[in-house]
């Protein structure tokens, strides 16, 4: 297919992987201390997994897997609430695949529908304001989630609900934001110490790497699609890291990593694109001028194992409150603990690797899930134990290096 | 979630709401061409174009000059690591 095949050319690959070596080669870094590159979205995990990335890189890279999968950042009170609206009478509660099977604090929205909830599962929050046209005397609720990427669909959809007058369409707000979760990860001590005073001029290899647990990041294409590169560089500035917005596909993921690791290596810290023939410095305006006239950031906003956020998350403005469900039904809130058995938010902090927690691959498995992670098909531990992947990673020989 | 997938925008089904017809790979959907529409881009002048379809939305039209830029860039890194003698 055009724009994939050729990012997934071995190839080109391995010209990449060998420019991998030559500057590992060139920073010098080892297994037992290595440099950690945090990939923030699912998506670039999913990818890194499938195509066993992290295994043809040398001992002293190592990728870490970020929280940029909103199905499992959703905390347990978020799939309490959904499931809590979907069994009031009347509704029809719509929502994207990924979230069916996440397990809220007793069951999870699947159990819900096989209890007689009216539960679907659409593709494009417009297939649920169509099923708001098709069915009047119901109250039709979209479980809008998503980071940036997917705020513009669900802003649209609400104009377009406002133009049709489609009264009885409403959404469950839990859209989220990737600036706030990276600066409490890079804030966050045990992850990053800060750079305070290093910030206007380059620093050397050494300095660098004795800055916290992570050096650099690739940052989420699709989120990137809409934002654009800019938001990124007060985080680079501020903590001296560099940032590449990568693309989805191998190759994409490879030329990112070359592109922080030529960075770690001459000591600079800025934001690059990788994926310029998606993303744009601007990002996608009309997009985000639909999200701005529909949404406003929340005071405060739930993370699975990040905990609250101030200005985290998305909600509608006041004059857009009716197509809130709230507006419509009250169900009670409640905060609910994750369970304790479950090391989710480490995995998502990127402190522990999937195959480290104490459930993975045994209580624990897409079939009966205890956590997000291993419903999402975007969520690090689905991804490891879809691969495979059930023990410390084997790295494979390297790619030839150049032959002086 | 954030997942995009590349598909070409082959016909326009309804101009007043901005829905095209989209092939991605064979698999044809009908995708909101509204952030992809703008100024210089009427909705007419959409047919052809490459975009990047998230949940049933267009949400960037694909550059093939910055993905054949892209690719030239890696090409030139497997000419400079080339295995020698």
């Amino acid at each position: 297919m055009k724009y994939v095949d050729d990012f997934r050319s071995p190839d080109l690959a391995t010209g990449v992987l060998r420019e991998i070596n030559v500057l590992m080669e060139r920073i010098g870094t080892t297994a037992e201390s290595p440099i950690r590159i945090m990939e923030v979205c699912g998506g670039h995990t999913h990818t890194i997994s499938k195509f066993g990335l992290d295994s043809l890189l040398p001992p002293g890279v190592q990728f870490v897997h970020g929280p940029g999968c909103p199905v499992c950042v959703l905390p347990t009170g978020a799939i309490d609430t959904a499931i809590a609206v979907a069994e009031q009478p009347n509704i029809i509660f719509t929502t994207f695949g990924d979230v069916m099977r996440v397990p809220g604090s007793e069951s999870s929205l699947a159990v819900a529908k096989a209890r007689g909830a009216d539960v679907r599962v659409v593709y494009a929050p417009s297939d649920a304001l169509a099923i708001a046209q098709q069915n009047p005397q119901k109250r039709v609720v979209f479980f809008a989630i998503g980071f940036e990427t997917t705020a513009p669909a669900t802003a649209l959809t609400v104009l377009q609900a406002e133009k049709e007058n489609v009264a009885n369409f409403s959404i469950l707000c839990h859209h989220v934001l990737v600036i706030p979760p990276l600066r409490a990860l890079l804030e966050d001590s045990k992850m990053c110490a800060t750079a305070e005073g290093l910030s206007t001029h380059s620093i050397n290899v050494q300095e660098s790497l004795k800055m916290g647990r992570l050096h650099g990041f690739l940052a989420p294409g699709h989120v990137s699609m809409v934002i654009g590169t800019k938001p990124y560089e007060p985080l680079a500035q501020t903590y001296h890291k560099p940032f590449v917005v990568a693309g989805f596909e191998p190759v994409d993921i490879l030329m990112s990593l070359v592109m922080v690791l030529r960075q770690i290596a001459n000591g600079r810290a800025e934001v690059e694109n990788q994926y310029n023939r998606v993303v744009r410095p601007d990002g996608n305006p009309a997009a985000m001028r639909a999200v701005l006239r529909v949404f406003t950031p929340t005071a405060n906003r739930e993370w699975r194992g990040i905990g609250n956020l101030p200005e985290s998350g998305l909600a509608l403005r006041p004059e857009y409150q009716q197509w809130d469900v709230f507006a419509h039904l009250t169900v009670p809130q409640r905060e609910a603990a994750d369970p304790k058995i479950c090391q989710c938010g480490q995995v998502l902090r990127g402190e522990v690797e999937p195959w480290e927690c104490k459930v993975f691959a045994t209580a624990c498995t897409p079939e009966t899930p205890i956590g997000a992670c291993m419903v999402s098909s975007e969520g690090a531990c689905a991804a490891y134990y879809n691969y495979g992947r059930l023990a410390p990673n084997k790295r494979l020989p390297l790619a030839p290096t150049m032959g002086r | 979630m954030c997942l995009g997938i590349p598909g070409k925008v082959i016909r326009i089904v309804d101009r007043e709401k901005s829905l095209g017809t989209v092939d991605m790979g064979g698999v044809t959907r009908t995708v909101n061409l509204l952030c992809v529409v703008d100024d210089q881009r009427s909705i007419d002048a959409c047919v052809g174009i490459w975009v990047l379809v998230h949940v049933g939305f267009a949400m960037q039209v694909l550059d093939e000059a910055e993905a054949k830029r892209t690719i030239s860039l890696l090409n030139e890194m497997g000419r400079n690591n080339e295995v020698r003698g």
